[in-house]
């Protein structure tokens, strides 16, 4: 169990920290935006654009990849627009892996963050626009640096979850050896080999690691959230 | 001098309409609480919307949004919250010099620093401060901002009289060396002794009475 890894093993460990990190590119952006409309934002339809986000926490993984599939797969109306003008495919390409670990890791990237958001003293916003800031400089300031332990804590949880990604990803983007085979796929079709036991096993003690790290990490960052707010 | 401040709207279902000329520099407005004080300096300030205000100083129209909305950034006024509100992050200094990149300059930053009787506090956290000292924090920030007019909301509360009279001289300061023109809402009276030149009285978010400013209080102010 203690031997090196063997290269399926680090090629799946690399594609994983290759699409995870792609993933969080995409989330951390896309994500403040929308925790920054949850929390201040005041608009019809607010709960309809929450619990979208929120689906892919409750839906079965397999299903939000047969989703996908349907809408961004080479005959769906969105992967045919894409494929036809940009000559792009994300089904069964990395980057589709990409695209399914996004979307599962969105909510767990949204919810720290529009926490964190909810907790800056909105007062402290009003002091800062009446010394002049406009509003882009109050959110750069003010909130973002208040926020900035949610924004770790919401990094840390969407890498994980991005880095453990099966259902979605294995639908979707399938299981391609140095394409889509990320190490949670790796591990599951190393259980089909009648020896693949031993590389199952190193693979999965590595994916604990990763998980007790970011969950253990995203807790250090809540604490530090909360003794910034006592201060 | 002459200061003449206006604001309407309505925040909720209480709606006001609070306006005043005055001589005095310094022009305290009292009533009850919920009497629309606190409401009224946020219209002034840009605080609040669906709000208009204008206000006049001298013969200079400083704010009139009702001709041209204008934004709380963008309004050139100073407000000094009740419950302070310095930036936790940052420190003492870079609270003051928060409005540098707005119009506010090193040198007026040095001087609010200065003024406030700040030199040392530089580099402390707002969490390490004393009430009375993050009040002189909040006031050196204001300044540094280089307002027309600076809004005071309850600029007492919380400090007991020893402290009130360590604060009052600071305010002074504002008032009569760096002559900015101030409006401070009260429900104490004792606030008006210290520092108030000109009392406007509110209920229900309407103006009940002007009272003149007396010579005494005023003492040798120019202009009057």
């Amino acid at each position: 169990m203690f031997e090196p890894l063997s290269d399926f093993e680090l090629q799946a460990l690399g594609l994983s920290i290759k699409v995870a990190t792609a993933a969080l590119v995409i989330c951390l952006p896309v994500g403040l935006g929308l925790a920054m409309l949850l929390a201040r934002g005041r608009f019809p339809g607010r709960w309809i654009l929450e619990a979208a986000i929120n689906l892919p926490l409750v839906l079965p993984p397999v299903v939000t990849g047969l989703i996908l599939l349907s809408l961004f797969g080479v005959r769906g109306p969105v992967g045919r627009v894409l494929h036809d003008l940009f000559g792009v495919t994300l089904a069964f390409h990395w980057t589709g892996a990409v695209l399914a670990a996004t979307l599962m890791a969105l909510p767990l990237v949204v919810r720290p963050l529009r926490l964190a958001i909810e907790g800056v003293d909105r007062g402290l916003e009003d002091a800062a626009s009446v010394l002049g800031a406009s509003r882009l400089a109050v959110f750069a300031r003010i909130t973002l640096p208040l926020a900035a332990p949610g924004l770790v804590a919401a990094a840390l949880l969407g890498f994980a979850r991005a880095f453990g990604e099966f259902g979605a990803t294995v639908t979707f983007a399938g299981a391609i050896p140095g394409e889509t085979q990320t190490l949670p796929v790796a591990i599951y079709s190393a259980l089909q080999r009648a020896e693949g036991d031993g590389a199952a096993m190193r693979l999965a003690v590595i994916a604990v690691i990763v998980s007790v790290l970011a969950v253990v990490g995203s807790e250090i960052c809540n604490r530090r959230l909360l003794r910034t707010r006592g201060a | 001098m002459s200061l003449a401040c206006h604001a309407a709207g309505r925040r909720g279902d209480f709606r006001f309409d609070i306006g005043f000329e005055s001589v005095a520099r310094s022009v305290a407005v009292i009533g009850p609480s919920g009497c629309g004080k606190t409401t009224f300096l946020h219209g002034l300030a840009g605080l609040l919307g669906g709000s208009t205000a204008r206000i006049r100083i001298d013969d200079a129209t400083v704010l009139d949004d009702a001709v041209a909305r204008r934004p709380a950034y963008r309004r050139a006024v100073g407000y000094v919250f009740q419950d302070i509100r310095l930036f936790p992050h940052l420190t003492v200094e870079q609270n003051i010099g928060f409005s540098r990149r707005y119009g506010g300059d090193e040198m007026t930053v040095g001087q609010a620093l200065d003024l406030m009787d700040l030199r040392g506090f530089e580099r402390r956290r707002p969490a390490g401060l004393s009430g009375g000292e993050a009040r002189r924090v909040a006031l050196a920030r204001a300044l540094a901002a280089r307002p027309s007019l600076l809004l005071l909301d309850e600029p007492f509360t919380g400090l007991d009289v020893a402290r009130r009279e360590r604060l009052a001289p600071y305010l002074l300061r504002l008032r009569d060396e760096v002559r900015l023109p101030m409006i401070l809402v009260s429900h104490d009276p004792r606030d008006l002794d210290l520092i108030a030149q000109d009392v406007v009285t509110v209920a229900d978010g309407r103006v009940t009475t002007t009272a003149k400013p007396t010579a005494a209080a005023l003492g040798d102010e120019p202009g009057l």
